[in-house]
């Protein structure tokens, strides 16, 4: 059964069961997101999707629409707030977009430049993460994990592996890999996975890919990520 | 070869009778690990080696779960590891000072295991020893009262490596300072008392919101006690005891009224996970009347039809689980527990006990959910509810300690008896844990209603500035203030009642707070586990003297966003002690904002102090001296 409800005073329609996301995408009305992904579960983390529904903050990803709702997302004072959460995504890990090969491919600066986000604006934590380049095909740089929890979805989930999972607490939650070793070379990844393919940003590297497609000519350098539908 | 060294051979041995035990169920995870790490005395890697191959779960799994939980380590931490408890009122009762003694004593470093393997000292959240502190943990066991004294004998005994179990049992004594009692610390219970008098009970027709349809569960058809005890229970007008105060007959009967699934059964969790700093008095009622509250369980059991049940404990309460594992154990015997209990065909019910690991978060009861399902104490995205998708997808009752002792008093003197007490918007009492600057700190019970000012006087506090009501996540209370009154009209409180006089620093109070959360914030999302670290590093700007008003308009806008954006109340709250101590007690924010203008927070000097301590100097050369007097 179909109904509607308003997102920034225009009609959305939506079939029962839909979240607020999904709904607002078929009709082709971008809210900002990183957690989510549209062929998962989704996760509820990142809060960018963050709207006001009926006045109250919620996410956007996880809550169901409903008849009647009033969305408020591209106000002034929810896009503040996603900025900020932006920045603090920027700040908490080691984002140096100019060096990175996922720029021009990653979310997050996509994300940054569409919230107009100028500066980081907090101080950095500049905290002290590891690489593992062990495994023969793929790279992985922790410095840049947002701990979306994409790659695990995806591994648990589509790959049926389980290669990435979360440990830690708290601001020293990370990403960890499924060997005694800690190393991704001694666990059953390949580059063939889902898994290998969702990270937003710069996690999960193809090795001797290196900027194969030049700066400037990469998929958020031709259109804005608000106008990019398809994921990635 | 430190002593952590296990032989793989002697690690697996150790896992498999545990494992076992639990009957090989990876939602046991965290009783696994907890049972494993007090038997090895931190998880090795051959622990996680069986645990996995036993369970048939991959390690990132018990990794995940493992590396969650304060209390579970997966690097060896030494045979002793002792943890100071770090509230607030620790602080004022010199837990600081006390550290240092040990670590002088032990020549081991804060934080650090010792070289020989043997101890590490560190600190941890409360432990719930506000009223007899400075508290510590020993291998997860309490003890409170220190002194210098106890201190240089606990030295002593980890030096000459003694075990854990002969200690003097004077250390490990907790006192239950029972200051103020009324109609739960005075009840005068019967084991079964409860259980039978619910059964007695008939529907009337004063309350219609129950249904009365057959039993559906087991019980036999047309019976009327379940829904009758509901009723008195509605009537009773009991809100949760934990804080929210949510409707207990509600959640009640949502639980009833839920579908079951086939091979589902209902739940009842006893939220014991009493993480909030300066409250205690779960622990008394646990250590006290233990029959009250697993007959409310009961009773609760018996009014929705659940038939599993759970008690919660928070793990620095271990200390209370084998006397309360030989309460369900007479309790199965006498029958309340069980099969068929006081002989009604079909009723079934029992209590199990998990214990938490270090995590004040799973104190939100889908966190605990999770966490009693052995996973990370992660919130859930609601809806749904527990009530209707909980603890493995079936329908759960979560309720605090109080709130089911309550119910068992009133499932024997009824609804009417209830509700006359208290005032009209609380029935009932309430456990206050009274801590921090007063005469006589412990657990006072009280009818809702009762003024601050009140509870002061009882106590022996006098200049006091402020309370501290609900702990950090309750509300800050200034002297103004003290004619309000203790109920959900106005001050609602999950029994935290910290005071402060006026020779306390309220900032520091606020800022104290500030680390917990940052420390406990599960970091699932991004305003909370980050926001909190940013809240917790301009606090400490600000205590260096490095803040600036640019600092605190920062403070303000950082606690809107975790207000706003935050996954749950742990976020949302998290904000609270600052928000409250800057409109009541500013002076004591102004006086640290000691800079005109921005001013970074790196300082030079204090960067160097991890120089200094390595090569043991603290001499004015070994000083910078800054321009805006940070002090060496």
């Amino acid at each position: 059964m179909s109904h509607t409800f308003t997102l920034d005073g225009k009609t959305i329609p939506f079939v029962d069961g839909q979240t607020i996301i999904q709904a607002a995408s078929a009709a082709g009305v971008f809210i900002p997101h990183l957690c989510y992904h549209p062929e998962f579960k989704a996760h509820g983390s990142c809060k960018l999707c963050t709207v006001k529904v009926n006045g109250r903050h919620t996410a956007s990803c996880t809550m169901r629409a409903a008849a009647g709702m009033v969305v408020e997302s591209e106000t002034e004072e929810i896009n503040d707030e996603r900025r900020a959460l932006t920045q603090m995504l920027f700040v908490e890990g080691n984002h140096f977009c100019p060096s990175c090969e996922k720029s021009g491919n990653c979310q997050l600066q996509a994300t940054a430049y569409h919230l107009g986000m100028m500066s980081p604006h907090y101080d950095h934590f500049f905290p002290n993460r590891a690489v593992d380049a062990s495994h023969p095909e793929v790279l992985l740089d922790f410095n840049r994990c947002i701990l979306c929890s994409l790659c695990v979805r995806a591994s648990r989930d589509v790959d049926g592996k389980n290669v990435f999972g979360l440990s830690g607490r708290g601001i020293k939650t990370h990403l960890i890999v499924n060997a005694k070793s800690g190393q991704l070379a001694d666990t059953d990844f390949s580059l063939a996975d889902k898994a290998a393919q969702v990270c937003p940003v710069g996690v999960i590297l193809q090795k001797r890919q290196g900027f194969a497609v030049p700066i400037g000519a990469r998929k958020f350098d031709k259109a804005p990520i608000s106008e990019t539908t398809e994921e990635r | 070869m430190g002593l952590n060294e296990l032989h793989a051979e002697v690690v697996a041995g150790v896992v498999d009778r545990v494992v076992n035990r639990y009957r090989r169920d990876p939602s046991c995870m965290l009783q696994i690990l907890r049972e494993v790490q007090e038997a090895c005395d931190w998880i090795p890697p051959a622990a996680i080696d069986r645990m996995q191959e036993l369970l048939g779960v991959p390690r990132t799994k018990i990794e995940g779960v493992a590396g969650f939980y304060s209390f579970i380590y997966t690097e060896p931490r030494g045979q002793y590891r002792v943890l100071f408890s770090d509230n607030i009122t620790d602080r004022m009762q010199g837990n600081r000072a006390m550290m240092e003694r040990l670590c002088n004593n032990l020549w081991v470093e804060r934080g650090k295991v010792s070289e020989d393997g043997l101890v590490s000292v560190g600190k941890t959240a409360c432990t719930g020893m506000s009223d007899q502190g400075p508290g510590m943990l020993v291998n997860n066991y309490a003890i409170a009262g220190l002194s210098e004294a106890r201190i240089d004998e606990i030295a002593e005994l980890i030096r000459n490596k003694v075990p854990l179990a002969e200690w003097p049992p004077a250390y490990f004594r907790i006192e239950d300072n029972i200051r103020r009692a009324d109609i739960l610390l005075n009840a005068d219970f019967k084991p079964g008392a409860a259980l039978l008098a619910a059964r007695a009970r008939t529907p009337s027709d004063g309350l219609n919101a129950s249904n009365t349809r057959s039993w559906r569960e087991g019980l036999p058809s047309g019976i009327g006690g379940p829904a009758a005890t509901l009723d008195e229970i509605k009537r009773a007008n009991l809100r949760g005891r934990g804080g929210a105060g949510f409707t207990t007959g509600l959640k009640w009967e949502a639980c009833r009224n839920a579908p079951l699934k086939a091979g589902h059964q209902r739940i009842i969790v006893c939220n014991a996970d009493e993480g909030e700093p300066g409250t205690f008095k779960d622990r008394v009622l646990l250590a006290k009347c233990p029959d009250l509250v697993f007959e409310g369980m009961t009773v609760a059991a018996y009014a929705v039809g659940a038939t599993r049940g759970f008690v919660y404990l928070r793990g620095e309460y271990r200390y209370l689980l084998d006397h309360l594992n030989a309460v369900l154990a007479h309790r199965r015997r006498e029958n309340l527990l069980g099969k068929d209990i006081c002989g009604l065909p079909g009723a079934d019910f029992d209590i199990e006990i998990h214990v938490g690991a270090g995590a004040y978060v799973c104190g939100e009861e889908s966190a605990l959910i999770e966490s009693l399902e052995g996973k990370r104490g992660t919130p859930r995205n609601r809806p749904p509810f527990p009530v209707t998708n909980g603890y493995l997808d079936q329908p759960t009752v979560v309720n605090n300690v109080e709130t089911f002792a309550a119910a068992a008093l009133i499932a024997l003197n009824g609804g009417e008896w209830y509700a006359a007490i208290g005032t009209k918007h609380s029935a009932g009492t309430k456990l206050l844990s009274v801590s921090g600057d007063c005469a006589r700190p412990g657990i006072y019970e009280y009818p809702f209603g009762v003024s601050i000012r009140q509870v002061l006087a009882d106590c022996g506090a006098s200049d006091t500035q402020a309370v501290q009501v609900s702990g950090p996540s309750g509300i800050c209370v200034a002297a103004p203030e003290f004619d309000r009154i203790i109920g959900f009209e106005d001050i609602p409180t999950a029994g935290a009642f910290t005071i402060f006089d006026q020779s306390r620093d309220m900032f520091e109070v606020a800022r104290n707070y500030v680390h917990f959360f940052q420390h406990e914030s599960c970091g699932f999302c991004t305003p909370c586990r980050v926001g909190t670290s940013l809240l917790k590093n301009l606090m400490d700007k600000l205590h260096y003297g490095s803040g600036s008003p640019y600092d605190f308009a920062e403070i303000e806008k950082l606690n809107q966003l975790l207000q706003s954006m935050s996954h749950c109340g742990l976020g949302h709250t998290a904000c609270n002690p600052v928000l409250d101590t800057i409109a009541k007690f500013r002076p004591a924010y102004e006086k640290r904002m000691m800079q005109q203008d921005f001013t970074p927070a790196f300082d030079l000097d204090r960067a160097l102090s991890s120089a200094r301590q390595m090569t043991g100097r603290d001499d004015a050369a070994a000083h910078l001296t800054t321009e805006h007097g940070s002090k060496p």
